[in-house]
């Protein structure tokens, strides 16, 4: 042997040693580099990890990096085919979860920021992301439980989704509604009225003064009321309300259905009947709403997205993925309104992390702030906004509240109290509206509005007798629970650390 | 006569609320001037829900940040066309809005007739919505 060969053969030793058939630790297989800086164009994602017992939090980081990227539980000498360093997934940076482990209440838990390469993938793909970031990684073993916390798209990768389909700013020019928040109702009952009695009550809330009136998300074509008679006499109250207000008004019809053909056939119905929106839920999954996004956006029509299914994974602290995640997912896929919380109503929703999904969703950039539970700086790249709506459990007494927490750029949804209003539906969609008005105005006037917001409502409910009513009715009521999804920070924690 | 809780027009941010005062409007305006919106004056006597165009009583007042001399060409306008729907607009150049962010009524006619809903049915049980304005049966200037 010459010694140029020697050379040769210490030299490939490492790679020999490394894609040596057997099991390797992933931090052993490139999966953990602490001193990478991650790349403007990489995708970065921070995931809250519960490692089994007995393994090291870099090792449960690596393992997540791998097997949400290139690894599987064994060596493969296919790799050394491959670009493989650029395609591994490279977990840099682990935390302890503050206030986790011993002394505390839950398990040690430890935030794990991974770096994925843009490469990794297909331009336009919510699908084939979530293929990788959310697929077999969260029932690997060897972690206990996992959670999808954050993460910061590209500028380039964001540029391959449309986007929402009309966004705030073409909604309200198309609507001629501008410096208030949208008024909106659910039908109720949600099941059970058939189509005659349905539009009913769409005609009575938006005459009475609401913008929109929507279907719920389990209405889709029952026994007791087909889809084309809901879209029929929904459309005729729609149109009779808007001649007797003079405003645009719109009823989002649910479209939702059990498959694609049906959807768009449902969808190309509500367009020849007028309809200015129509309405998907998440359920449908990722790429019919993607599908149905770029229907919306052909035919120049607002998408609502009803978030049903998300608390089934977003609501446990320890497993699943944060809502903050699912606003970025349905802002590239292309949604125009979807909801996101209320903060005050009955639904699950911390004031903080609400302004977080409410940022998300609204502004051109979101600088990283932990105390809104956001990790990363995101630049959102010009893609439009998502109106978010606030549904559940509130009414016309919260609308200082309501106003202080959520903004102007948001649908106000008030279902039961606009239906369930003791003068009648009018009455209660009127109440609203006037409440609504009279607190725009106030705030503009740069009152303090949330302080004296309960005698703002009062002073205008002596002039507006539905205003009175719906206060004596709901005045009091309130959903006071604690929040299960709260931030995790400590502020100083990087100062003392 | 329209037949909604106010009978009126129920356009802009304000019209569930009783007419504004020159003094609620000055503060509205000053809302707007301290955004640094631009705030136009439109009017028309065509107020079908899509009319998008009304006329402008001169261009949106870039220049002009006295709230009392908007209000002024608020006056005029309505001095001018006093039977006509009259409404202050607040324009946002910003990037990422570059649309109005406020928009309220100060005017309107005595008598709003409001708007007539046609139908034409169509094929299955599809009907064809129009909405016609009563007011506007009549040319422009000889309404209300």
């Amino acid at each position: 042997m010459s010694n140029s060969s020697v050379v040769s053969v210490v030299g490939k030793s490492a790679a020999a040693q490394r894609y040596k058939a057997g099991v390797l630790r992933y931090v052993e297989m490139g999966y953990w580099q602490p001193d990478y800086t991650p790349l403007d164009t990489d995708l970065i994602v921070v995931f809250r990890i519960t490692p089994q017992a007995g393994v090291d939090p870099e090792e449960a980081a690596a393992a997540v990096a791998g097997e949400s990227s290139t690894a599987t539980w064994t060596v493969v000498w296919t790799d050394r085919l491959t670009a493989c360093e650029l395609y591994r997934a490279k977990a840099y940076r682990v935390d302890a979860v503050p206030n986790t482990g011993p002394g505390s209440k839950s398990e040690q838990q430890y935030f794990a920021w991974i770096a994925y390469d843009l490469d990794l993938f297909e331009e336009g793909s919510i699908a084939n992301l979530t293929a990788s970031i959310i697929g077999n990684v969260f029932g690997f073993k060897a972690i206990k439980a996992l959670r999808l916390e954050d993460m910061r798209v590209p500028v380039a990768y964001l540029k391959t989704f449309q986007g929402p389909a009309t966004g705030i700013v073409v909604e309200r020019e198309r609507l001629d509604k501008f410096g208030r928040p949208l008024l909106g109702a659910t039908t109720k009952p949600k099941l059970g009225l058939s189509g005659r009695n349905y539009g009913r009550v769409v005609y009575e809330a938006l005459k009475g003064g609401l913008d929109f009136v929507k279907d719920d998300e389990n209405i889709n074509s029952q026994p007791f009321m087909g889809w084309r008679d809901r879209f029929l006499y929904c459309m005729e109250a729609v149109n009779r309300a808007s001649a007797a207000t003079g405003e645009v008004k719109g009823h989002y019809l649910n479209v939702t259905a059990g498959t694609m053909e049906d959807m768009y056939e449902r969808a190309e119905f509500a367009k020849s009947l007028g309809s200015i929106i129509i309405m998907i839920d998440l359920v449908i999954g990722y790429t019919a709403i993607q599908s149905m996004a770029k229907w919306a956006r052909r035919n120049d029509m607002i998408l609502h997205l009803h978030r049903a299914g998300n608390s089934t994974y977003s609501r446990q602290k320890n497993h699943g993925m944060n809502f903050r995640v699912i606003c970025k997912w349905m802002r590239m896929a292309g949604v125009d309104h979807i909801h996101a919380g209320t903060v005050v109503g009955k639904l699950e929703g911390d004031p903080l992390m609400i302004k977080g999904f409410y940022d998300t969703l609204r502004e051109p950039r979101t600088p990283a702030s932990l105390e809104h539970g956001l990790f990363f700086d995101q630049d959102w790249a010009s893609l439009r906004k998502v109106m978010p709506v606030a549904s559940g459990g509130i009414h016309a007494g919260q609308m200082h509240q309501l106003i202080h927490y959520l903004g102007e750029d948001v649908v106000l949804q008030f279902g039961g109290g606009t239906i369930g209003h003791p003068q009648g539906i009018q009455a209660g969609a009127t109440a609203n509206r006037v409440a609504l008005e009279t607190m725009i105005q106030a705030r503009n006037e740069g009152r303090d509005y949330l302080r004296e917001g309960p005698q703002i409502l009062r002073d205008a409910a002596k002039w507006c007798s539905p205003l009175r009513a719906a206060i004596d009715t709901w005045g009091e009521v309130s959903f006071n629970y604690e929040s299960t999804d709260t931030a995790d920070f400590v502020p100083t924690a990087t100062a003392s650390a | 006569m329209m037949t909604n809780i106010g009978a009126r027009l129920t356009q802009g941010q304000f019209s569930f609320l009783p007419d504004l005062t020159d003094v609620q409007i000055t503060a509205q305006l000053n809302y707007a001037l301290q955004h640094g919106w631009a705030i136009g004056v439109e009017y028309t006597d065509d107020p079908h829900p899509r009319n998008t165009y009304w006329d402008m009583y001169g261009n949106p007042m870039f220049d002009l940040k006295d709230p009392a001399g908007i209000l002024k060409e608020i006056n005029q306008c309505r001095k001018a066309f006093p039977r006509h729907y009259v409404r202050v607009t607040a324009f946002d150049a910003t990037r990422g809005w570059e649309t109005p962010r406020m928009s309220f009524i100060v005017n309107r006619p005595a008598v709003e007739p409001g708007f007539a809903l046609v139908r034409e049915e169509r094929e299955g049980r599809s009907i064809r919505y129009t909405i016609r304005s009563y007011a506007a049966e009549k040319p422009e200037g000889e309404r209300y």
